[in-house]
């Protein structure tokens, strides 16, 4: 220990002049460094909060102040009634949006696990191909599935109905879900699931009991990658669905679009807010989890 | 308490593939303890996990207690297994784990919590029932990996390297253990591993295995002592057999072969080796097999001859030294008593009983037993100086 410090003291003798000279330039070379990231965050913080809090800001004004007044400034009196009107606008598509969304997240998670479930653990012959030929899913441009989509649904019977876009939906995401589960499952030994054959557990028990329950962190993923493309999804929307059965991202842009009257930016920004909320909601809560499952599930794969 | 038998079990995995298991035939008495060993590759992983019936066989037939069971799936079989990873399930406590399953046998709550109390009690985790295995250390996992197995009081155990992950000290607190256990429950037993040292001291009975084929089948002792090939002799003993080249020559209608240690005076550096007096052997190329042990310090008293070889390396272990010279230009080990300290460079007065020696062919590795060799004491006379 006492050589080592010695030799340190000696070897930075060499490098700087005597005194304290040496230690206060390094001090200042990394406050200076952390200055530098610390601005480059704040700039990149307001980059991305400016326009967020001209929303708010805007949404919470009138007409009038808004016309009057700049884009930064703070409301002269603060009002609701522009919340009250988006909702008045939006509401009903709100609650649409939900009922798609809900059942079109949990049935693509959870047929995603299955399928991961199955691709990982219990191979079958071309189990591969069928992995690689479903991973095409994932490149395939919204656009080109449309007109099949729709013929498909139309066949079903399920053209402009709640059903039939879940169903859009839930076809849409299995590749990622299941690629998503798939990867995680390879990480897990296959030992495990050898183990609760010899116990007695059957197919769905093993998954239900055993992998299921390891499975948060990318159950998560999944949620919040399900939840934030089918919520935000508005190509779908507008071309599967019409009428009562449209999602809020296509009611807000009718909103948005009506070219009678005056345009109510206070409006039009609550019910931005409004669409914006839900998928605002999910990345708080389980932003976390995001994170953890994504890396969990790239490390092998 | 079930015996176990594989009749000419297959496995080969597509067409175009080399078998993964050829004709294995095998049989244990109830109770018995079996070794599966050899180095990895060899097909003992595979052939525990057809026995599980994780993997299907391509032939034969597997019967426990003398029923097929071949075509049964894992569960049916009665058989509880210990992973080499243990293959916990995270996220179930200690007990969740043990109980699992017996749960899915669907025992009545009450009697599944006696059996996890004995099972806790028998391996002396009961403290540790409330953790989560992550919480555990690598002796405590495997201990609770044993547990699972013991909760079902199965016809069979199977154990795939269950000490593997475990540290040098550990393993062979471990491996005492297994031993104890298994006197103590007398369940048939099949137990996979590359460490010949746990297979000579755990089991009854012992198959050697090597690309698929079962090398050699026997108890420890006979394996030892009496090795098919020379394969089975260069795996079973640490440290290994030495295998020194030899050129039959023939004089008088007797076979010998030479050693020479190419270090001290002539007379004393070479010595000729008995073989008896099979013709078959003339002119041939051997391999000779001693074990490390029975290279001892000449002693004057000793009837049988001495050879003079040079020290090469001295490895003090503790309970012995092993010595290395040259034989026949061959790295050859003597394992010595530890208050043998010989100086490298110095020389050693060596000597072996010939009558204990393995005979091995040079191209195939099989075990030459020559049939007209002799009786131990008429090879001591006939052993000569070079």
């Amino acid at each position: 220990m006492t050589s080592v410090s010695v030799a340190q003291r000696r070897s930075s003798d060499v490098l700087l002049p005597p005194g304290e000279g040496g230690a206060k330039r390094r001090m200042r070379a990394v406050s200076l460094s952390r200055l530098a990231i610390h601005a480059t965050l704040i700039l990149a913080c307001a980059v991305y909060l400016v326009p967020l809090l001209v929303m708010l800001l805007t949404s919470f004004k009138t007409p009038d102040d808004i016309r009057s007044g700049n884009l930064l400034s703070i409301p002269d009196v603060f009002t609701v009634i522009g919340w009250v009107k988006a909702w008045d606008g939006v509401g009903g598509y709100f609650w649409n949006s939900v009922k798609i969304t809900i059942p079109a997240v949990l049935i693509s998670t959870l047929l995603g696990a299955l399928n991961g479930y199955v691709l990982a653990m219990w191979r079958f012959r071309g189990s591969q191909l069928f992995f690689g030929l479903l991973l095409f899913g994932c490149f395939l441009p919204f656009q080109v599935i449309l007109l099949p989509a729709s013929f498909t649904l139309g066949q079903l019977g399920l053209a402009n109905t709640t059903e039939g876009l879940v169903l859009v939906h839930v076809v849409y995401g299995l590749a990622f879900t299941t690629l998503f589960f798939r990867n995680f499952y390879v990480s897990i030994p296959e030992a495990l699931v050898r183990a609760a054959r010899l116990d007695g557990a059957g197919f769905f028990t093993i998954f239900g009991r055993i992998l299921l329950p390891m499975s948060v962190p990318i159950i998560m993923v999944s949620l919040i990658w399900q939840f934030t493309q089918i919520w935000n999804d508005f190509l779908f929307g507008v071309v599967f669905a019409s009428g009562d059965t449209q999602p809020i991202t296509v009611a807000l842009n009718n909103l948005v679009n009506t070219s009678t009257g005056a345009k109510e930016y206070n409006v039009d920004m609550a019910a931005a807010m409004i669409a914006g909320l839900p998928t605002l909601l999910v990345y708080i809560l389980a932003g976390k989890y995001f994170l953890r499952g994504l890396t969990a599930g790239a490390v092998k794969g | 308490m079930a015996t176990l038998e594989l009749r000419n079990v297959n496995k080969s995995y597509g067409s175009g593939l080399a078998d993964t298991l050829k004709n294995i035939e095998l049989a244990i008495d109830a109770g018995e303890f079996l070794i599966l060993v050899g180095p990895s590759g060899c097909g003992k992983s595979t052939l525990m996990n057809c026995i599980a019936g994780l993997e299907s066989i391509s032939g034969g037939a597997i019967l426990i207690d003398g029923a097929d069971i071949s075509g049964m799936s894992p569960k049916d079989r009665d058989i509880a297994m210990v992973f080499q990873s243990y293959a916990l399930y995270p996220t179930m406590t200690v007990k969740d784990n043990i109980a699992f399953g017996l749960k899915m046998r669907k025992l009545p709550p009450a009697e599944i919590e006696a059996e996890v109390a004995r099972v806790a009690k028998l391996l002396q985790i009961e403290h540790l029932l409330g953790r989560k295995p992550g919480q555990l250390s690598g002796g405590q996992q495997q201990r609770v990996a044993m547990g699972r197995a013991l909760a079902r009081r199965p016809k069979i155990y199977l154990f795939d390297e269950p000490l593997s992950n475990l540290d040098a000290k550990l393993r062979v607190e471990m491996r005492t253990e297994i031993k104890l256990m298994h006197q103590r429950l007398k369940t048939t037993t099949v137990y996979v591993t590359h460490d010949q040292i746990e297979a000579m001291t755990l089991g009854d009975k012992v198959a050697v295995m090597k690309d698929g084929i079962i090398q050699q089948f026997g108890t420890p002792q006979e394996i030892y002592n009496d090795p098919a090939n020379q394969f089975v002799a260069s795996f079973i003993g640490s440290p290994p057999m030495n295998f020194i080249p030899l050129r039959v020559q023939v004089r008088d209608g007797q076979c010998f072969g030479r050693l020479d240690s190419a270090a001290g005076a002539p007379g004393q550096a070479c010595c000729e080796l008995p073989l008896g007096a099979a013709a078959e052997l003339e002119g041939r190329e051997l391999i000779l097999g001693v074990r490390p042990e029975q290279i001892q310090l000449a002693a004057a008293a000793a009837a049988l001859p001495s050879l003079r070889a040079e020290v090469e390396v001295v490895e003090p272990t503790g309970p012995d030294t092993l010595v290395f010279v040259s034989l026949n230009q061959t790295k050859v080990c003597c394992r010595l008593a530890p208050d043998a300290t010989p100086q490298v460079g110095s020389s050693l007065d060596l000597q072996f009983d010939p009558a204990r020696v393995l005979l091995f062919d040079a191209s195939s590795g099989e075990r030459l037993r020559p049939g007209k060799r002799q009786a131990t004491d008429n090879k001591v006379a006939q052993f000569k100086l070079g």
